[in-house]
């Protein structure tokens, strides 16, 4: 068990150790000169002299990725090449409003996703499962900031209801807060819940023909009360496990929706920064998404093993 | 089945027969045929886009600057005053382009990589498996954003980023594949009468895993289209004056209040596109699951 | 039903929830500034949020005539190598710290020499700063420049507390401490940069607000939004295209000026082999060009009209325009007549490099059509800024459609540009006559005469065209209804003294 657990940790050590290598080389691959950028509009040489001894971008590729990669491990992301702001700092200002989008898109989709997943499966091959099942692959297919600029649309600019934009924290004013977020939520929700309730109706469909809920057919319980009480359950589990997976896709997601409504999150930074070629920000950003990424795959991994007693006892 | 194979090491996989079976399940899927029924009309649309009696979409007119839909220009004209509705079928060509080249380019990187990676195992597979695992953790749109970005923006570029973004699925995939397949009896057998590896790859392996690689490839399309479209959204895909739904929408997005319609068409041409693919894919995945009847 | 009730609330809330704070003003930006030490910033859109948090040694008022802000009084020697300022008395610093002739000194010196600074080339003309007095600094010159006092009217000129600064080093952007009458009090990059009262201030009366919020919102259609929505409000740079509907609506209110720069199409005539070709080489070939290109109509499609269309640095009617040169008018025949004189076989193949965002390719797209009549075959090849930027740079276009802000002092708005070691000049122009006349107009105080040197410059530019200029653009200011005391600038800049309401 041990050795499983331990193997699956040493397998993501040379995982990460490529994901640094690749974000390092991808931001050295970005065509224009960052430098140019960031001297302005007045491109003083002096300035643009300065900056390249600064940013090191004299030294040979191999010295540069060391530099990084040390101060990486130190915890050093560096700085902003655009604010002179230190990286982990904007991650630590920009991952909380990302992570309260991605929480509740992810409200959105379980609210929308599962019931409708669960009716469907329950009346398969009714009208009600088939248009359920229409509503979801609309879902999964309409482009996601299409969505968004049709809400502003019709919310904002039409009838008013709702900010097109901006952000507010909830701890400073919960219920604006609430307000902005809820047509991005729903816009990168939206996918999501079409997945969900795909996922929750085969899931359904595959333990309502399993022996216990038969069983608990012929023992004369109701059928309301097998579904919600043995049927339900047991779907629910794999649901749940494939909602924390699509938690790290939630994150990466959020880039278009950000950017169509103007939230401040990492989604929006990480475009922005490519766009102004900060590479620091570009780099970190990218870092610390794969990085969660990979240990969130590893935590489902190990945890697949312990609670489930079948695989603990293959290995 | 198998035993059959292994009789006969030289004649075909059963694939043929299989195929068969899998297109008469297919033609029985309602929802899959209306996908394909989509998918055929975008298609047609993008082929006939010369011949059909419509403007030049490049054909600029001042005195006709975001015309709402009228009887002379059925879906409005633009801000320079070319006539949306040509746009629209000119960008179908893009858009499908883009769905299917990319998913092209995704395919002949990562199929191959894939099948090394689960036939010889050991090294080879520890490699390629890990920077697939490494490529995955990176999000796919910024992936592609930042390939983009470094190739420059064009229309070919982008199909490439995103072909490139969506290597790591099918390497991931095709692995899987390969690997479950190359310990089936045939295989085995195929080896023990001392068969060479590419011999055996093209003849057993790859008919074998071709029908999840389709469905995959099917769904790919969706979403590389979405990708285009997205690409093309942030500056970086089809560059003016030839037309793109994600461009057309980027542009639109400036005049929101004043020419809606702008908006309107181009997401909802990507929409039902991607619309058909998904149903063509989940319908395609139903007809050649083995287990299903 | 609860959750309906709920929900009618909250979109209640939402319709009026920008009331709620009333001594709180946001304004929405065009862009997020960069850094907030001005020492180090290196954007326009900065000098938005420095205007209340820094003050500066001189303002402009709204002729963009230099005028006393922190400084006072000031005299130039008769040699032109000295200036002597008289600095304002009683104000103090946001940290407590007084302002006085020796932070002032410490403040620019910092400019001089902070590795990091981005201040040092237009600070070169000074030999030494010295403190002479309480309240009195003396600049010497190592050789006469006029353009000084619009330098420390920008930038160079904003003066924050030396005692904050100097540990800070590069940092100090994190955290400013300046003598505005606004005090740093939090940023959220690309969200918000939030300033609040300093009541300390020389002239608190003259501020009404608690707060000020400045807010990025670089997309134009969802900034109007927020205005329209009571969520902002005021914002800067509204799109021309939304002109007409703010001027529709009872709630808003409309303030424009043309800004100062300009904008146009550089054209490569020196810068590496892509310069060869007839348009680089031959000047008959950019005539051709610049009259095949209908500014007013360009104006009109683009811009709904709402700019100001232009065929110099200067904008018409305004005092560095060259009025003996009008905007020319559309001339398709004399266009092609040139191209033939050239030699040039027609459909001529071009290349322009355009900024991706979608104004900056309408615009292409326009220009395309028009010169197409002419015989012009351009492709236009759209890049990212950053791409745009360096590719100008290593003369790896034909031509490139470019614009620039604008500077207070004429020299800044046409120096980099056309002389031969030109910062700016991307197309490697280089003409002894002009650099000796924009030298000469460097060093000559007489406003008159400095135009007629000018003048002379614009004739030969106009004849060698290697920027085609195009047109101006204006500032369009949307704020609602009940904001008073507002008044707009050239240079862009939201000034809140005596803004109320």
């Amino acid at each position: 068990m041990t050795r499983y657990i331990l193997n699956r940790v040493l397998v993501a050590i040379p995982t990460l150790l490529l994901v640094t290598i690749f974000v390092f080389m991808l931001q050295k691959l970005l065509p224009g000169d960052p430098i140019l950028v960031l001297a302005g509009e007045d491109r003083d040489p002096e300035t643009i002299a300065m900056l390249r001894e600064q940013y090191r971008m004299n030294d040979p590729l191999i010295w540069q990725y060391l530099y990084w990669l040390g101060d990486v491990m130190r915890g050093d992301l560096g700085t902003s090449l655009r604010t002179g702001l230190p990286v982990t700092e904007l991650i630590a200002q920009k991952l909380p409003v990302t992570i309260q989008l991605a929480v509740m898109s992810m409200i959105f989709a379980m609210v929308i996703g599962i019931p409708a997943g669960v009716m469907s499966a329950v009346k398969k091959g009714t009208f009600w499962d088939y248009l359920a099942n229409i509503i979801a692959l609309s879902g999964l297919s309409v482009p996601n900031f299409w969505l968004g600029i049709m809400l502003i649309l019709l919310v904002s600019v039409n009838l008013g209801w709702l900010p097109a934009s901006g952000y507010e924290s909830p701890w400073v004013d919960p219920v604006r807060s609430f307000q902005t977020m809820l047509m991005p939520s729903i816009v990168l929700g939206t996918a999501l819940a079409a997945t969900l309730m795909r996922h929750t109706r085969s899931s359904m469909l595959g333990v309502l023909q399993a022996d216990y809920v038969r069983t608990a057919r012929a023992k004369g319980l109701r059928e309301k009360t097998v579904i919600r009480r043995h049927a339900f359950r047991n779907a629910l589990l794999p649901v749940i496990t494939l909602s924390a997976v699509m938690f790290g896709e939630l994150l990466a997601g959020a880039v278009l929706t950000e950017q169509i409504f103007t939230i401040p999150g990492f989604g929006k930074m990480v475009v922005d920064a490519v766009f102004n070629r900060d590479y620091a920000v570009v780099q970190g950003v990218v870092l610390v998404t794969a990085t969660g990424f990979i240990l969130i795959n590893l935590l489902a991994d190990i945890l697949y093993v312990l609670l489930n007693p079948r695989m603990r006892a293959a290995i | 089945m198998s035993d059959a194979v292994i009789a006969t090491p030289a004649a075909p996989v059963v694939a043929p027969r299989r195929k068969n079976r899998a297109w008469e399940k297919l033609k029985r899927n309602r929802s899959a045929m209306v996908g394909g029924i989509f998918v055929l009309f975008f298609v047609l649309l993008a082929v006939l886009a010369p011949v059909l009696p419509i403007p030049n979409p490049a054909a600029t007119d001042w005195a006709k600057i975001r015309l709402s839909p009228n009887a002379e220009h059925w879906l409005g004209t633009d801000e320079i005053g070319r006539d949306i509705l040509s746009r629209m079928i000119w960008g179908a060509r893009a858009s499908l382009m883009a769905g299917v080249v990319s998913v092209m380019i995704a395919l002949a990187v990562g199929v191959p990589l894939g099948v090394l990676a689960g036939y010889f195992g050991g090294w080879t597979d520890q490699i390629i498996a890990r920077a697939t695992d490494a490529l995955l953790a990176m999000p796919f749109l910024i992936l592609a954003i930042a390939l983009a970005a470094f190739l420059g923006p064009s229309l070919t570029n982008a199909m490439i980023a995103i072909g490139l973004s969506a290597v790591p699925v099918f390497v991931r995939l095709t692995r899987g594949q390969v690997m479950s397949v190359k310990t089936e009896d045939h295989v085995e057998g195929a080896r023990a009468i001392g068969l060479g590896h590419l011999r055996i790859m093209s003849r057993y392996i790859l008919p074998n895993v071709f029908p999840p690689i389709l469905v995959q490839a099917t769904l790919t399309i969706a979403t590389a289209i979405i990708a285009e479209a997205s690409l093309s959204f942030l500056g970086l895909g089809q560059q003016p004056p030839a037309p793109s739904w994600g461009s057309m929408l980027a542009t639109a997005k400036n005049f929101l209040s004043q020419a809606p319609w702008m908006a309107i068409w181009p997401g909802a041409a990507i929409f039902l596109v991607v619309m058909g693919f998904n149903l063509l894919g989940d319908g395609l995945r139903d007809a050649l699951d083995p287990k299903e009847t | 039903m609860h959750i309906k009730t709920f929900m009618a609330t909250l979109l209640t809330t939402a319709a009026f929830g920008g009331m709620a704070a009333a001594q709180d003003l946001r304004i929405g930006l065009n862009e997020d500034p960069d850094f907030l030490d001005p020492a180090q910033s290196r954007t326009f859109v900065s000098s938005l949020v420095y205007e209340s948090l820094c003050n500066r040694l001189f303002n402009t008022n709204t002729d963009m005539e230099i005028i006393p802000e922190l400084a006072t009084e000031w005299d130039w020697s008769d040699d032109g190598l000295t200036l002597v300022l008289q600095l304002r008395e009683g104000v103090v610093h946001h940290d407590g710290t007084p302002f006085n002739a020796d932070s002032a000194r410490r403040v620019l010196e910092r400019n001089m020499t902070l590795p990091q600074s981005s201040r040092r080339s237009e600070l070169t003309s000074i030999e030494g700063v010295e403190a002479t007095g309480e309240h009195e600094l003396t600049i010497t010159l190592n050789a006469p420049d006029v353009t000084l006092l619009a330098q420390l009217a920008h930038h160079a000129g904003r003066m924050y507390s030396p005692d904050a600064a100097e540990p800070a080093a590069e940092r100090f952007g994190q955290a400013p401490v300046c003598t505005g009458p606004y005090q740093f009090a939090e940023r959220v990059e690309g969200d918000r940069i939030v300033l609040t009262k300093f009541d300390d201030h020389w002239e608190a009366d003259e501020y009404h607000y608690d707060r000020v919020i400045y807010q990025p919102i670089p997309d134009t259609t969802v900034r109007l939004a927020n205005v329209r929505s009571g969520d902002l409000d005021i914002i800067e740079r509204t799109a021309p295209s939304d002109v007409p509907q703010i001027q529709g609506d009872d709630l808003l209110q409309l303030f424009e000026i043309a800004n100062i720069g300009y904008q146009g199409m550089t054209i490569n005539v020196g810068n590496g082999p892509r310069s060869e070709g007839p348009l680089g080489s031959d000047a008959r070939v950019r005539q051709a060009l610049s009259l095949s290109i209908d500014r007013e109509a360009l104006n009109q499609v683009v811009f709904e009209g709402q700019y100001v269309p232009g065929n110099q640095w200067a904008a018409p009617g305004t005092t560095w325009y060259d009025e003996r040169d009008p905007l020319p008018a559309r001339d398709v025949e004399r266009a092609r007549e040139l191209l033939a004189e050239a030699g040039v076989d027609t459909p001529f193949a071009i290349e322009m490099q355009v900024g991706n965002s979608p104004v900056a390719m309408q615009q292409a797209q326009v220009v395309q059509a028009m010169a197409a009549e002419a015989g012009f075959d351009i492709n236009l090849r759209a890049t990212e800024f950053a791409t745009l930027l360096s590719e100008n740079a290593a003369g790896n276009f034909d031509m490139s459609q470019q614009g620039w802000s604008g500077r207070i002092d004429p020299d800044a708005n046409v120096h980099p540009f056309v002389s031969c070691e030109g910062g700016n000049n991307d197309q490697k122009y280089c003409n002894e006559q002009v650099d000796a006349l924009l030298a000469q107009a460097r060093a000559e105080p007489d406003p008159e005469a400095r135009k007629a040197l000018y003048d002379q410059t614009r004739e030969i530019l106009a004849e060698e065209l290697p920027i085609i200029y195009l047109y101006h653009i204006k500032y369009f200011f949307a704020m609602r209804q009940g904001i008073e005391g507002f008044e707009p600038y050239a240079d862009g800049i939201i000034r809140l003294r005596g803004v109320s309401g």
